[in-house]
């Protein structure tokens, strides 16, 4: 077998980090909002079927961006822990920030011991309830780093922009038509063109709903409080 | 990568059941698989009647809310009927703890499924997967702590109400119109033969699961009857194509009361 050539672990730190983000930067952007009944994900996914935005416990969502294989694991992982969890002791013991945690390790062990990092980012947001428990939202990298976000989050391509316009923009407390179009203009700020509801997956963690707060919002409702509707 | 490591991410066909992730991962946690008690020295809980009718819009399940230890009563109010998902119920009859982990354990498995896979199992799958958890139960069955659970739902693909009954083995029988499962069962049954009627409206159907219910908690001594001084009343849920739904107490005391006053006035069913 022949001698591995040395390569000094900053180098190769800085080259594998270079290459997720390249992989994460090809892919579209998401962006996520807490409005008046809870917290509004979305995304620009034409697909209607892979999903970037799913349900992992009663009020927890998950994000992902990047490639679809990697998120679509860490998501199904996601649902293992939360209902293991939820089921050895009650429901109200899942929490967003042990998920989140959990996420942050998977993900940093895979940085720094596979020979390819996972080229993604994925996101956990936790709505609170009416009587003044806050709603969380974790943002967790390709690396492990983790950062928890108030209000509104992007990730992907052009998040750095995205992110920029929504501290300009956003408001507290907006109704979910507001918050929907704000969501949808972040998302085409560095770009020339319309999304219309072909071109975006929807969610909302609603605290009006019972138990589980998951609602995908489909294609039609989407139409109408874009006003797109025809 | 070796050739065996991807081909079986095709093979597991397991990877969406709840019931296998915790076998892997924490098998304690695996109703029927701990340790059993090696003699029945003990006399455990026991839920009593409950029932499912098929009607127009869907299905009925309902129960009475009474537990009992041998010939003492346990709990007054328990549940019996559990939503497993938004359009299927479980009614437990047999050993209380037991048949209401296995409910939880089963909601948990749906709720999997639909979560991993992005939709929900087929009326028929729920049915078959619950029947392999009764059999997993088996060897605990043969001590004494029997579940034998009935499951109804509404089949979205044919329309219409369905509702299964199980043996301790696991046994899966599908009821065309109405079953009931517990001690007071065939009381109930009996009840429900001479009431149940085709196409019948959603009112007609929680009065004829009620009639039975109260007349099995007259020849059953474990089935509790309407609980006039406490206010406590059996449980009915409805089951159609808008999902899982409460019937609410004030609705089920009064046609209780109806029927009771009836019976007293003409002495039918006495």
């Amino acid at each position: 077998m022949p001698l591995p050539y040395y390569v000094s672990p900053e180098q190769m730190m800085k080259d594998k980090a270079e290459y997720a983000r390249k992989g994460i930067s090809r892919g579209r952007s998401l962006v996520t909002l807490e409005y008046g009944d809870g917290i509004l994900l979305v995304a620009e996914n034409p697909s209607t079927l892979l999903h970037k935005i799913s349900e992992i416990y009663d009020r927890i969502a998950f994000a992902g961006v990047g490639k679809y294989n990697e998120f679509e694991n860490l998501r199904i992982a996601g649902i293992r822990h939360a209902d293991v969890k939820g089921y050895s002791y009650s429901r109200g013991d899942v929490t967003s920030k042990a998920l989140a945690n959990a996420y942050s390790q998977a993900l940093g062990n895979i940085f720094t011991q596979d020979i390819k990092p996972f080229e993604v980012e994925v996101l956990v947001a936790e709505v609170g309830d009416a009587n003044g428990m806050k709603s969380e939202m974790y943002h967790i990298l390709y690396d492990g780093t983790i950062e928890d976000e108030r209000n509104y989050a992007a990730m992907g391509g052009q998040s750095d922009e995205i992110r920029r316009f929504l501290k300009e923009h956003y408001k507290e407390a907006m109704s979910l038509g507001d918050a929907l179009q704000l969501g949808v203009r972040a998302l085409t700020v560095t770009q020339n063109k319309t999304l219309s509801e072909r071109d975006l997956e929807v969610a909302v963690l609603d605290r009006t709903k019972a138990r589980r707060k998951f609602r995908r919002i489909p294609m039609e409702a989407l139409g109408q409080l874009l006003g797109t509707a025809k | 990568m070796d050739e065996g490591h991807w081909r079986s991410l095709f093979n597991d066909y397991s990877n969406s059941s709840f019931v296998e992730l915790l076998r892997r991962e924490s098998p304690h946690l695996v109703p029927g698989l701990g340790p059993r008690p090696t003699s029945e020295v003990f006399e455990p809980v026991h839920g009593t009647t409950v029932l499912s009718v098929r009607y127009r819009d869907g299905v009925i399940m309902a129960g009475d809310r009474q537990a009992t230890a041998g010939y003492q009563v346990a709990s007054r109010r328990i549940e019996k009927i559990f939503k497993s998902d938004e359009l299927s119920g479980v009614g437990i009859a047999g050993a209380a703890g037991p048949a209401m982990e296995m409910a939880k354990l089963f909601q948990t498995e749906l709720e999997h499924y639909e979560k991993v896979e992005g939709e929900n199992l087929s009326l028929e799958g729920k049915a078959n997967r619950l029947s392999q958890m009764i059999r997993m139960n088996l060897p605990a069955a043969m001590q004494g702590l029997v579940v034998v659970p009935i499951f109804a739902g509404f089949d979205e693909k044919a329309g219409t109400g369905r509702l299964f009954k199980y043996d301790i083995t696991g046994g899966r029988y599908e009821e065309t119109n109405f079953d009931a499962q517990g001690s007071g069962s065939k009381d109930a049954r009996d009840s429900l033969k001479k009431l149940w009627k085709r196409e019948m409206g959603r009112d007609e159907a929680l009065r004829v699961s009620l009639e039975a219910l109260i007349d099995a908690a007259d020849e059953d001594v474990g089935t509790g009857g309407p609980d006039l001084v406490r206010g406590i009343f059996p449980s009915v849920k409805t089951i159609t194509r808008s999902g899982f739904g409460d019937v609410p107490d004030d609705e089920v005391k009064r046609v209780c009361e109806a029927i009771l006053t009836e019976r007293a006035q003409t002495g039918s069913g006495a």
